[in-house]
């Protein structure tokens, strides 16, 4: 397979580096950059676990080619820690146990931190529409809602 | 239950900050030097004799290092009958089952070299109900099946026919109790297949080196059970084979016993020893690993006017799919719940565990039950309709109490747990009635959303073998703190975190002094045979507890030499032992933890380690022909209760408020325990609502994905949902605790059908309740939406 030269940021470091012309952005960050945060739960869209954010708006990773993403700005989970610090959200999820096997938590965090950019005072209604492309087999997505709630400093009833 | 510490007590999950940072590493993120990529080739016949596999092409074909099928894959797997073959031999008998697999050097490669594998088949005739299967004149699924290998005397596999396991339970005489009843109902209740969907898929990396080291690493749930299983098959002592296990994406089931860690084991042998490692498509997941089995119920029940149940009679035929391995022991434990947690004098159940040619069954959230319970507790609601009963205080007519014989004859006890406090609580926490007033009933007709509430019970004990065991070890680390390893897995339901509030406790040590391993290596991991059945809490509970209380004893013998003290003379402090009269003559846990040293240089002791184990206590095999025994560690009983809103217009069902109350014994940490019941509770209201495995006429699977097979999204949570618990201490459970990983998925579609017969009138005894079927339904007229 022919390999082409790529240029992004990813989480504000510049990458300069070769990759397939089918592989997908996902496998881009995988397995090409090491940053295996991100995760494959279907490969086709449907479950949200491989989300990061480009140029500002959440996508499913592995249905975008990486060779799109030429001269992109891609946010992924590692960059969702600041100086080794977790951030609102981080801390808003181990708070209200909104996570179990983990597996979907990286693009969850995603799509809540592309939500939360957007509209930092989401309602209830909106944390299920925005996530609503997110799968959790694990936690029952309740205690999901009260920790993007916190995050965004509402109120959180549970 | 403020005497304690830590059990109880808001404890935060250990694993928090690796899984929200990314942090955590899973199967599928490791990568190691010469690793090679797999790929499988799968059946594309649910039923076909294999004439030729030409894998010639593929062997061509630049980077490809192992190419292997039939001819290698001689060995048969299976942890309760051995009935699976690594690679499907002389015939496939579903369609996805693995007939040939690659090796390569990247995945673009394997991919291609499956493409060029070619196979020639002659299609057999295929079997799709489980009501046919069990026909006399049935093609067989598997002609030798008396020859298999199984767990004799537990098991009884149907030489001869597609039956792998018969599982009888007979007490009392049925016909006497249906000639004494003056009600009798008989109905028959259908479940299609369901998929398990851990998020993370069956991810396998496996190294067979020279000389028989096998070094593997997957997505599991049962580490020794894998080595086990393993040594079996290949006969490779147990001693060279290194299970590790990572962070796990998910389970509920599907990851317990032995996947396939042999294929790819088999790819690395043949690549001469170089890792191999496979990530099985989501599609692939759906296709080619096992699901959760489907169930046809017939259930006929005899009551006295009064409502008293005299006699129940009840066929299971499971739909195993194509192999049973795992099955047949579903179809065995169910049936110990086969009529739910009732005392009913006259019974008889009849559990088969029958071969189709659908994807193989295996072990799910509640194993069994959340099918059963699906027949048993609609059937309640069915007979108290027919005598005119509230549907509740028939229930609590006939629940078992302390006193009672369970359907195996176990004895209930003041220690087993209450049904009927579960119940009454959930009944208490959504009002449960169908009372609606005038003015809601208006509301209801003039909106066409007509509103429904119902309850129903489970029950459920660990299905395990009577030896399951679990073993820990407590060591001290130099400073004082300790760290505990055990072999069973968190996948995420918070096992690791309540044993270490298990150990803080015991030792009374601040819970930031103890830590847990977090992977699981077999070669230095104490045995556990399987991390399924909510037995963690308990089993492996009990072995930490086993192994803190030993390493006391050690702390204790260190500190009478030390303080110049008997044992019984010093007691423990937070971190540190003292003389109990005089409590200035101490020792820290950091002086003793590795050897203590005098102030000449003279040393004593060495290393602190604790070690612990734990069985059941008391579990006994079966009898063949009555079922009568001992089957249960522990019973946990719950109830649910929901309330509905059924829109007439559209079919749709939505959830206003849902309620739980199990029976855990003691509740350990409520936050993780709710995290188990809200997620189970959605887990279940995807079964209720929207999964359902679907094949065409000729066997092929057509639900591979998200779209087609649907599990619930932030959408389909209840409006409001309420949890709570009873506390019946279990004694030989830690701190009187039973588990409850299973339990809240059981009973889900009971109340969820339930509450659409009252909402609508609609009686459903199949799933799902799709909106597309309950509009056919309410628009066929059926009864047309009732008020009462």
């Amino acid at each position: 397979m022919n390999r082409q030269r790529i240029r992004l940021k990813v989480n504000g470091q510049a990458y300069d580096t070769l990759c397939s012309e089918n592989a997908t952005l996902l496998t881009l960050l995988r397995e090409d950059l090491g940053l295996t945060g991100t995760k494959e739960g279907c490969g086709a869209g449907e479950c949200g676990a491989c989300t990061v954010i480009l140029n500002g708006r959440p996508v499913n990773s592995c249905m975008v080619l990486a060779l799109e993403c030429q001269d992109s700005e891609v946010r992924t989970i590692e960059g969702e820690t600041v100086n080794g610090g977790l951030s609102d959200l981080q801390k808003a999820f181990i708070e209200h146990n909104a996570l179990q096997c983990g597996f979907c938590t990286p693009g969850m965090i995603m799509s809540a931190r592309a939500l939360l950019d957007k509209n930092p005072s989401p309602t209830r209604e909106d944390i299920c529409e925005a996530l609503e492309g997110n799968l959790c087999r694990c936690t029952g997505y309740e205690p999901i809602i009260a920790a993007v709630l916190s995050a965004a400093g509402g109120e959180v009833n549970e | 239950m403020s005497e304690y510490k830590y059990i109880g007590k808001p404890v935060k999950r250990h694993d928090g900050v690796e899984k929200v940072t990314g942090q955590a590493s899973y199967t599928g993120d490791l990568k190691m030097s010469g690793m090679l990529y797999a790929k499988m080739k799968t059946s594309e016949y649910a039923h076909a004799k294999i004439l030729k596999v030409d894998t010639s092409e593929a062997e061509k074909l630049p980077g490809v290092r192992a190419v292997i099928d039939g001819r290698h894959g001689f060995a048969k797997l299976g942890i309760y009958m051995q009935d699976r073959s690594v690679i499907a031999m002389d015939k496939v008998r579903y369609h996805g089952e693995v007939v040939a697999a690659v090796a390569a050097d990247d995945l673009e490669t394997a991919e291609r070299a499956i493409e060029l594998i070619k196979v020639e088949y002659e299609p057999l005739p295929i079997i799709q109900d489980v009501r046919e299967a069990v026909k006399p004149d049935a093609p067989l699924i598997h002609p030798d099946l008396g020859s298999y290998s199984h767990t004799v005397g537990v098991f009884f596999p149907k030489a001869g026919t597609n039956v792998a396991n018969h599982m009888k339970l007979r007490r009392g005489n049925v016909e006497e109790g249906f000639a004494k009843s003056d009600v009798i109902l008989e109905n028959t209740f259908t479940q299609s297949q369901i998929f398990h969907i851990p998020l993370e898929t069956h991810v396998t990396i496996v190294q067979w080196g020279a000389g028989d080291n096998i070094k593997i690493w997957c997505s599991g749930q049962s580490p020794f059970s894998v080595r086990d299983l393993f040594s079996i098959a290949f006969g490779v002592p147990r001693n060279n084979i290194e299970v590790n296990i990572l962070y796990v994406g998910g389970g509920f089931g599907a990851k317990a016993g032995i996947h396939l860690e042999p294929l790819v084991g088999l790819l690395s042998k043949a690549a001469g020893g170089r890792p191999v490692k496979l990530v099985p498509t989501r599609e692939e997941e759906c296709s080619t690993l096992p699901c959760r089995q489907g169930l046809f119920a017939r259930i006929k029940t005899g009551c006295s006017a009064e409502g008293r149940i005299l006699a129940e009679e009840v066929e299971l035929l499971w739909d195993a799919g194509a192999y049973a391995d795992y099955g047949v022991n579903i179809g065995r434990a169910s049936a110990t719940s086969g009529c739910g947690p009732y005392e009913i004098e006259n019974i008889k159940i009849d559990s088969l565990t029958v071969y189709t040619n659908h994807v193989f069954g295996t072990a799910y959230r509640g194993f069994g039950h959340p099918e059963v319970f699906f027949a048993v507790e609609r059937q309640r609601d069915l007979m108290a309709a027919k005598l005119g009963m509230d549907p509740t205080e028939f229930r609590l007519k006939n629940l078992l109490y302390p006193g009672s014989r369970t359907v195996t004859g176990e004895l209930i006890t003041e220690n087993t747990g209450r049904p009927d406090k579960c119940l009454k609580r959930v009944a208490e926490m959504i009002g449960l009635h169908n009372h609606y007033t005038d003015a809601e009933k208006a509301e209801m007709k003039r909106t066409g959303k007509y509103r429904g509430k119902a309850a129903a019970v489970l029950q459920k004990a660990p299905a395990m073998p009577t030896w399951a065991a679990s073993s820990a070890l407590v060591q001290m680390n130099e400073d004082g703190t300790v760290r505990i390893s055990v072999s069973g897995v968190d996948y995420g339901q918070g096992t690791y975190t309540v044993l270490q509030q298990i150990a803080a406790e015991r030792l009374n040590l601040p819970i930031e002094k103890i830590s847990i391993n977090k992977s699981v290596s077999t070669p230095i991991s104490p045995y556990d045979w399987q991390t399924v059945a909510s037995r963690m809490t308990v089993i492996c509970g009990m072995a930490v507890a086993d192994a803190c209380d030993d390493l006391k004893e050690q702390i204790l013998e260190m500190a009478a030499v030390v303080l110049r003290a008997s044992k019984h003379e010093i007691a423990f402090g937070e971190g540190d032992v003292y003389v109990m009269q005089n409590p200035q003559y101490r020792v820290g846990f950091n002086k003793i933890a590795i050897g203590y040293v005098y102030e000449n240089g003279n040393a004593v002791g060495g290393p602190l380690i604790g070690r612990g184990k734990a069985i059941a206590q008391g579990l006994t095999n079966l009898d063949p022909e009555t079922g009568q025994g001992k089957a249960a560690l522990d019973w946990t009983y719950g109830a649910h209760a929901a309330e509905i809103e059924v829109d007439t217009e559209t079919g749709d069902i939505e959830v206003l408020q849902f309620a739980s109350c199990i029976d855990v014994g003691q509740v350990m940490n409520e936050e993780l325990m709710r995290g188990q019941i809200v997620g189970g509770v959605l887990q279940g209201l995807g079964c209720a609502k929207s999964e359902y495995v679907s094949h065409d006429a000729s066997g092929r699977l057509l639900t591979r994905n998200f779209t087609d097979y649907k599990i619930p999204t932030f959408k389909d949570m209840p409006k409001k949902m309420m949890v709570d618990a009873v506390e019946t201490p279990q004694l030989d459970g830690p701190y009187g605790a039973r588990g409850c990983g299973e339990h809240p998925l059981i009973s889900v579609t009971s109340v969820m059908a339930n509450a659409l017969a009252n909402a609508v009138g609609v009686q459903f005894f199949d799933l799902p309740l799709s909106a597309d079927r309950v509009y056919r339904r309410i628009q066929a007229g059926n009864s047309g939406p009732k008020l009462s």
